[in-house]
């Protein structure tokens, strides 16, 4: 006979105040195998942990079940408490009758009742629980960083200051991401370029970093401290080893149609080009879709000019396959297309620029030199509307935008606003709001700066439409404070444009196994206490992948995703989840099933000897890699022939729980 | 005369949900007729959250929407503005039964700009 102790804890009131701890601890000294039973005001301080660990000395207990929160809190703590006192963790069962039972139910009768049932399934679980050993695995000492922005670079130069070699893998031909854009940052309105570039070059030279630029995550296998990633480098037709980034070839390219991304389209570069003046590494890239070598076999000034011999026309793109213990996710966002928002007559004039657009056209290395000029006629704007929260805020339903705010854009605005009235006092800027939002270390008073001394005008309400009148732009909006409609004649109108996460996130979460939101921004371990971890082991985030920030908040981000990253890395070695799952040889019947659903591929076929009552010979059987398997479960359900089965939550301890409640 | 429409009767009527509204203006920033109503269409969504519904029945605004629908299509809270006030009219003749005008004012009232769909509309505020 087994000899159980129950602990039931009361949580303060949180469970004592809707269930009957003491009924519950009574009621359960009569259950067949419970030896003890007690209850607790709260069961996870040390004074509780101490009960449970002298029962088990006293009364030789050889199972536990506490009665208290969701194992999600506290589970790890009474395991921890069972092994102190000599007992096999996972012979430890909780029954939650916190979230399960006290915190849904109004009624005490109800509630205890409740608790009673919930307390005899963790019994009969218990009882046919087998203490369980966790296997180990070793660490790859080695780093992955996905995005090459503020976030990569720092996290990068975090963990790899710590001493361990970090890979970014970059998908543009240069590191720097978004904020290599950014003209001035607020609150300060430092260069965004002085601040990103010194980051940028220390990354480079650093000897633990490692830059795989204009290169593409392929494929990502493994767990946590045993990743391989498939990593496709892609062709610059430049020899990078080569290149010395003179430049030369960019200025000699005839073909001049390629849109200069980094300024956002504005203007355009040559077909072979290097990003930008500070681009790290400094090599260019040809592009071949403008390309004339690659469109008619001619052409190849570049070539002819290159006293490096840098350029290579028959560059293939490259696979690389490397090891890595931790993988970091910094993928970063993108600006939504303002064409869904056409009331404000985005696709109908240059004059209408998102806020990423007018940062190019007032820095100095832009495509008008920092002079603020219209992109239609090249005038000097006098009148200014800036418009927020354009596709932030949408409700679900609406028929487009986004549900969230996106942070950053009533920050920026005002940084906006204020240069351009301090760079031309005599342009007048509007600025339509809903609210204005500016928590953060002196924000609001950035923001306050801009109305009170540089006189920009906040109206509050919305604009409706946009509509292009000649030379003019005709805003009309509404101005909420007035009760009034409002028609502005504008030269030059901006859009607050939310921001979303980079396409290419998507695709590296399922490679990742990394869960998303539905806007497809990774989604945190937990949302207070593990903010940069992904709930798959080994994967970290760092930036605005996760969600919106500014620059200092993704730094530090960047940065705690480095600790966490160090930390795992310094372990010797990893120990693993002893509840996965196992194929009985003598039941599988080698259907492949369980194959096809395992999500992290930890199961694979093997001919083997197997000797049972009913049969004898060799057979194809199912062999679970026990370092891979998460224990989801999702092979025992779908097996056909019920072979599949998890340690720690076998069919027959489910079963017996599921009887305990029906009993 | 009846008992006095709610709130809630006018809701049933249209099927909006004023709450959904982060009062941002849109819809009064793009009303074509704003400048003929005495109540703008973000104030026919906070008054009828407020349950102000006589006020809103006895206004000119419930006329001179020209159900054009561009606040109803602009919302970013899909808060529909348009068809609280188109309600808020069918209250008023739900109640009266009696006409704000008589329909042979309407074609005195018409103009070559104004658009089909807005005279379409126009029919239902008037009986027959």
């Amino acid at each position: 006979m087994q000899k159980i102790g129950v602990f039931v804890c009361w949580c303060g009131s949180n469970i004592a105040a809707t269930v009957d701890v003491k009924a519950v601890a009574n009621a359960m000294r009569s259950e067949p195998g419970v030896v003890y039973s007690t209850d607790y005001q709260y069961m996870c301080s040390e004074n509780g942990q101490n009960l449970i660990k002298d029962a088990i000395r006293d009364y030789k207990l050889d199972g536990v079940v506490v009665c208290s929160c969701s194992p999600r809190m506290h589970e790890a703590t009474f395991r921890k408490t069972a092994l102190s006192a000599g007992l096999n963790p996972y012979m430890v069962e909780i029954a939650n009758i916190r979230e399960q039972c006290s915190w849904i139910h109004k009624d005490m009768e109800e509630g205890t009742q409740k608790a009673m049932v919930l307390a005899r399934a963790a019994i009969a679980k218990v009882k046919k629980n087998a203490p369980l050993t966790a296997g180990t695995t070793p660490v790859t000492k080695r780093a992955l960083v996905i995005g090459g922005g503020i976030a990569g670079i720092q996290t990068a130069l975090d963990v790899a200051d710590a001493g361990y070699e970090v890979d970014i893998v970059e998908k543009s031909p240069t590191i720097g991401g978004r904020m290599a854009q950014l003209d001035k940052t607020f609150p300060t309105l430092d260069c965004s370029a002085c601040i990103l570039t010194p980051k940028m070059v220390e990354a480079n030279q650093h000897e633990n970093i490692h830059l795989i630029t204009y290169a593409e995550l392929e494929n990502v296998s493994g767990f946590v401290g045993n990743f391989t990633a498939r990593i496709k480098k892609k062709a610059r037709y430049v020899d990078e080893t080569k290149c010395t980034g003179c430049g030369i070839c960019t200025e000699k390219c005839p073909s001049r149609k390629g849109l200069n991304a980094f300024n956002m389209g504005l203007n355009t570069r040559g077909a072979v080009y290097i990003p930008f003046a500070q681009a790290i590494p400094n090599v260019a890239v040809i592009d071949t879709e403008n390309c004339l070598h690659f469109k008619t076999g001619k052409c190849g000034i570049c070539q002819k000019n290159c006293s490096a011999g840098a350029i290579n026309f028959e560059q293939k793109e490259e696979i690389l396959e490397r090891k890595y213990g931790a993988i970091i996710v910094a993928t970063g966002f993108r600006p939504i297309d303002a064409s869904a928002f056409d009331e404000y007559a985005y696709t109908q004039s240059k004059d209408v620029v998102t806020s990423l657009e007018l940062e190019r056209l007032m820095n100095a290395a832009g495509p008008t030199g920092g002079v603020l000029l219209r992109p239609s006629d090249g005038e000097h704007p006098k009148e200014i509307v800036f418009i927020q929260c354009v596709g932030s805020r949408c409700s679900k339903d609406a028929a487009k935008g986004k549900e969230y705010c996106s942070k950053i854009c009533c920050m920026y605005t005002a940084k906006h606003a204020m240069l351009i009235r301090e760079k031309y006092p005599d342009t007048n800027v509007h600025v339509f709001y809903i609210d204005v939002r500016t928590p953060g270390k002196n924000f609001d008073e950035f923001y306050r700066r801009a109305a009170e001394q540089y006189g920009v005008d906040y109206i509050k309400g919305m604009v409706g439409k946009v509509s292009v009148e000649g030379k003019k732009l005709h805003v009309q909006g509404s101005d909420l404070i007035s009760n009034e409609q409002v028609h502005i004649d504008a030269d030059l109108v901006v859009l607050a444009t939310a921001i979303e996460p980079d396409p290419t996130a998507r695709s590296i979460g399922t490679m990742l196994t990394a869960s998303m939101d539905t806007n497809d921004f990774f989604t945190e371990a937990h949302p207070k206490l593990r903010p940069v971890e992904s709930p798959t082991a080994g994967i970290f985030l760092s930036g605005v992948c996760q969600g919106p920030k500014d620059i200092p908040e993704t730094v530090a981000q960047a940065g705690a995703a480095a600790s966490k990253v160090i930390g795992l890395l310094s372990k010797k070695e990893l120990v693993g989840n002893p509840c996965v799952a196992h194929a009985n040889e003598l039941l599988c019947n080698g259907c492949s099933q369980c194959e096809k659903v395992c999500p992290y591929g930890a199961i694979t076929y093997e001919d083997k000897e197997v000797r049972g009552p009913e049969f004898r010979g060799t057979k194809r059987i199912a062999v679970v890699n026990e370092a891979i398997c998460q224990g989801c479960g999702a092979c025992t359900v779908t097996c056909p022939s019920t072979a599949m089965d998890l340690k720690g939550f076998s069919n027959n301890q489910i079963m017996e729980e599921v009887d305990a409640i029906c009993r | 005369m009846s008992d006095k429409i709610t709130k809630e009767e006018i809701l049933r009527i249209c099927n909006v949900q004023p709450k959904k509204c982060m009062k941002c203006g849109k819809c009064s920033g793009t009303c074509p007729a704003y400048d003929e109503m005495d109540y703008h269409p973000h104030q026919f969504v906070y008054m009828v959250e407020h349950g102000q519904i006589e006020k809103l029945m006895a206004s000119q605004s419930i006329y001179k929407c020209l159900s054009c629908f561009a606040c109803l299509e602009r919302c970013p809270r899909n808060v529909e503005p348009a068809k609280l006030i188109e309600a808020v009219r069918l209250a008023v003749i739900r109640q009266q039964g009696k006409n704000h005008m008589t329909e042979n004012d309407v074609p005195a009232l018409l103009d070559e700009e104004l658009p089909q769909q807005a005279i379409v509309s126009s029919m239902r505020k008037y009986k027959k």
